[in-house]
């Protein structure tokens, strides 16, 4: 029916209903749930990115999703002192604007205080207090002229209300790309993330096979125990074990601050859930092959790299993307045993200082956060490749 | 010389025992099989010979040397599994080479032997492939092959046809047999659930029932000496008819055992007398089930087609000289 559709249009056209016959309403509902959820998820961080190539005038006075439209802002300018005016025919002027060229504004309404600030539209004419009439244009330029001579010494404020374009720009990405010592913290992130990443995965494997394959005497009480560990909260454990790291480091002579200590601070806090998932994961394969790795004379650490290993990559893949995630994003164990000196403060500790005092400078945090994210995507598609259906396939059956 | 010999043989998980002193002599060069309903601690018992599986108690010797704590790998057997097991990752050269790179073995001898056992199994042009690229029976083909490059002196199969069709399950069974002709040293034992591999392949069977070991024989021994009400009705096919009651006090027995193709119709009352319930013609042959007032239908085999249908009343009679009379406890009774 395929081949003949295109010349019969008839035969089309009956097919239509019974393609619409085939969408039932569970499907509806699941798709429509499904896209709910995804818009949900990946709202925030359209946001976040549409926000990190806005202005910080306009992020600061509307959303992101006003972004493609003009936003209103009312700003004050204040005009030149007296000094300034030339007498032209008789009459006393002041020239200037009240904008910097390039400032992308458009001048709607103005007032000379703030409460007639929409009083007098763009090009009209004003009254001020200090004497004289002043003419606002939309693009800034202003004229001000007095029949007597202007005397003032502190110029008055001018008030309006501009329409501000907008522009795309790339100044929230400079300004954290060249602000002191991103550079060094981005490198700071990776010596944190990389090893501990890579140790503590490959340490789970190691664990999660022998609780998963090897008999001995309390096995079931370990892997009963990694998983009463997981329900640990890391902040109630933070300092008893920075202070155990401070005892036994000062024993032993390591410093009580460095990469040594974070990672392996790391690599405890995240042992748990790694050790357990892994565990489930290759207590799954299929008990056959170890049996005949056995019968073929393969010790229990050969079994493990020739076959294990190599089985268990989707899932050892997707742990190292967690860990890595969680240590890439992670504050507060690194502030806690790295500290935050300049020379060893993490990606995330340098962000938080971009932000000003009171938190005003936080159109930064939206351009450090992509700057952050790219790290983990990276990550993630290198990985990707790993996520592989059909491992075990003929192996047995 | 590479006999297997089992002694006093106990296996307990906890409380529950799997396999009650078992006793056993596996003769060198011998094709034995262990048969038996699923449950009875057949695969069981192959796993303690593996050494996959510690024992409870009792000793396993191969060739005289007592192997109970000797691991697998050191014992000179050879297992294929149920599932064949293949190494997924690795190609079937790789497969086959992964035991004896562990042995140690130089690559050349590595590679003869890898290519040898793939010649014998006509797996060459396969060599290369990955097992998830193989059909059943040439994955099959490689567990075997994998067995074989490692000279072992005893060959363990557990199930290994279960896991194919009907078709290849026959064709696999005559390939096994073949393979078991040209090594003809190697002992080999195979587990099986199906008493017709059993029958076909075995030069000895063993029987096991909930963990004991109910005869040894060869198949024809089984077939017309069973020592038990047990191995009886477990071997042959369709199974022995079993009367009991009056029909068995006439012959002076508990119950009176009669194989298919030991009954005659007869144009008479017959010994019984009863109702064709269904007819099976199978072209070569056929088997009529007929109600004599048992609880199951006695079934008749017949030479070639039968006229018989449903509801026809026939005459049946035992031929002489092949009754099997047991007891109340299911032992034979000496005629």
């Amino acid at each position: 029916m395929a081949t003949i559709a295109p010349e019969l249009p008839l035969e089309r056209a009956r097919s239509a209903p019974r393609r619409l016959a085939r969408i039932r309403p569970g499907r509806i509902v699941v798709h429509l749930a499904l896209l709910f959820f995804v818009v949900l998820w990946t709202l925030p961080t359209a946001g976040l990115l549409i926000s990190s190539f806005r202005e910080p005038d306009q992020l600061a006075v509307s959303g992101w999703w006003t972004a493609l439209a003009p936003a209103t802002i009312r700003e004050a300018a204040r005009l030149p002192v007296a000094e300034a005016q030339v007498e032209e025919n008789g009459v006393y002027v002041i020239r200037g604007s009240v904008l910097e060229p390039g400032s992308n504004r458009t001048i709607e309404t103005f007032g000379t205080t703030n409460a007639t600030l929409g009083d007098t539209p763009a090009g009209g004419t004003a009254t001020v207090r200090v004497g004289g009439e002043i003419t606002l244009e939309s693009d800034g330029a202003f004229v001000w002229t007095s029949p007597t001579p202007f005397t003032h010494t502190t110029g008055p404020r001018v008030y309006y209300a501009a329409e501000l374009q907008p522009r795309a720009t790339f100044e929230n990405y400079a300004t954290v790309l060249t602000a002191n010592g991103v550079g060094r913290s981005f490198i700071n992130s990776m010596t944190v993330a990389l090893p501990a990443t890579i140790i503590s995965v490959m340490v789970a494997a190691f664990a999660a096979y022998a609780l998963a394959w090897m008999r001995f005497r309390g096995r079931t009480f370990f892997v009963v125990s990694v998983v009463a560990l997981m329900v640990v909260p890391l902040q109630l454990a933070l300092i008893p074990v920075l202070r155990l790291y401070n005892e036994v480091g000062s024993v032993l002579g390591i410093p009580g601050k460095g990469y040594f200590g974070v990672w392996l601070a790391h690599i405890a806090f995240g042992l748990p859930l790694a050790v357990y998932l892994l565990r489930n994961y290759i207590v799954g394969l299929p008990r056959e092959i170890m049996e005949s790795a056995r019968m073929d004379g393969a010790s229990h650490f050969q079994i493990f790299t020739s076959l294990v290993l190599p089985l268990s990559i989707p899932a050892l893949a997707s742990i190292a993307i967690f860990q890595f995630l969680w240590i890439w994003n992670d504050l507060l164990v690194a502030l806690v045993f790295l500290g935050a000196q300049d020379d060893h403060v993490v990606l995330t500790g340098r962000l938080i200082d971009l932000l000003g005092t009171m938190g005003e400078d936080w159109n930064l945090l939206t351009a450090g956060a992509f700057i952050s994210i790219v790290v983990p995507l990276l990550v993630f598609f290198g990985l990707q490749r790993y996520f592989v259906r059909g491992l075990l396939a003929g192996s047995v059956k | 010389m590479s006999s297997v010999s089992i002694s006093h043989l106990d296996k307990r998980y906890g409380n529950v025992e799997i396999l009650k002193d078992v006793n056993l002599e596996i003769r060198s060069g011998e094709f034995s099989v262990f048969v038996g309903p699923s449950g009875c601690g057949k695969s069981t018992l192959l796993r303690c010979i593996s050494g996959l599986e510690t024992i409870s108690s009792g000793t396993i010797a191969i060739d005289g040397q007592v192997v109970n704590d000797v691991p697998p790998s050191k014992r000179g057997i050879a297992m294929v599994f149920q599932t064949y097991a293949l190494y997924p990752h690795m190609t079937v050269y790789k497969n086959m080479a992964y035991g004896l790179k562990l042995m140690g073995m130089p690559r050349a001898q590595i590679d003869e032997k890898v290519r040898g056992a793939a010649e014998k199994l006509q797996l060459t042009r396969y060599l290369d492939r990955l097992p998830k690229a193989l059909s059943g029976g040439q994955r099959q083909r490689v567990a075997i092959g994998r067995a074989i490059v490692r000279d072992p002196k005893v060959f363990l199969f557990d199930e290994p046809l279960s896991n194919l069709d009907a078709a290849l399950r026959v064709q696999m069974r005559i390939e096994i047999s073949q393979l078991k002709q040209q090594l003809p040293n190697t002992t080999m034992i195979y587990v099986t659930h199906d008493q017709v591999e059993a029958m076909t392949m075995a030069d000895r069977i063993v029987v096991l029932k909930d963990g004991v070991v109910q005869q040894v024989g060869t198949p024809m021994e089984l077939y017309e000496q069973p020592q038990s009400l047990f191995v009886a009705g477990f071997i042959g096919s369709p199974k022995m008819n079993f009367l009991t009651g009056p029909f068995a006090q006439k012959f002076n027995a508990h119950t009176l055992g009669v194989r298919a193709e030991h009954l005659d119709i007869v144009p008479e009352d017959g010994v019984w007398r009863g109702k064709v319930v269904y007819s099976e013609n199978l072209g070569s042959d056929s088997y009529i089930y007929v109600d004599v007032g048992t609880e199951d239908p006695v079934i008749v085999r017949q030479s070639g087609r039968a006229p018989y249908h449903a509801g026809d009343v026939i005459g049946i009679a035992p031929k002489p000289h092949e009754l099997h009379r047991f007891d109340a406890a299911g032992r034979p009774m000496l005629n």
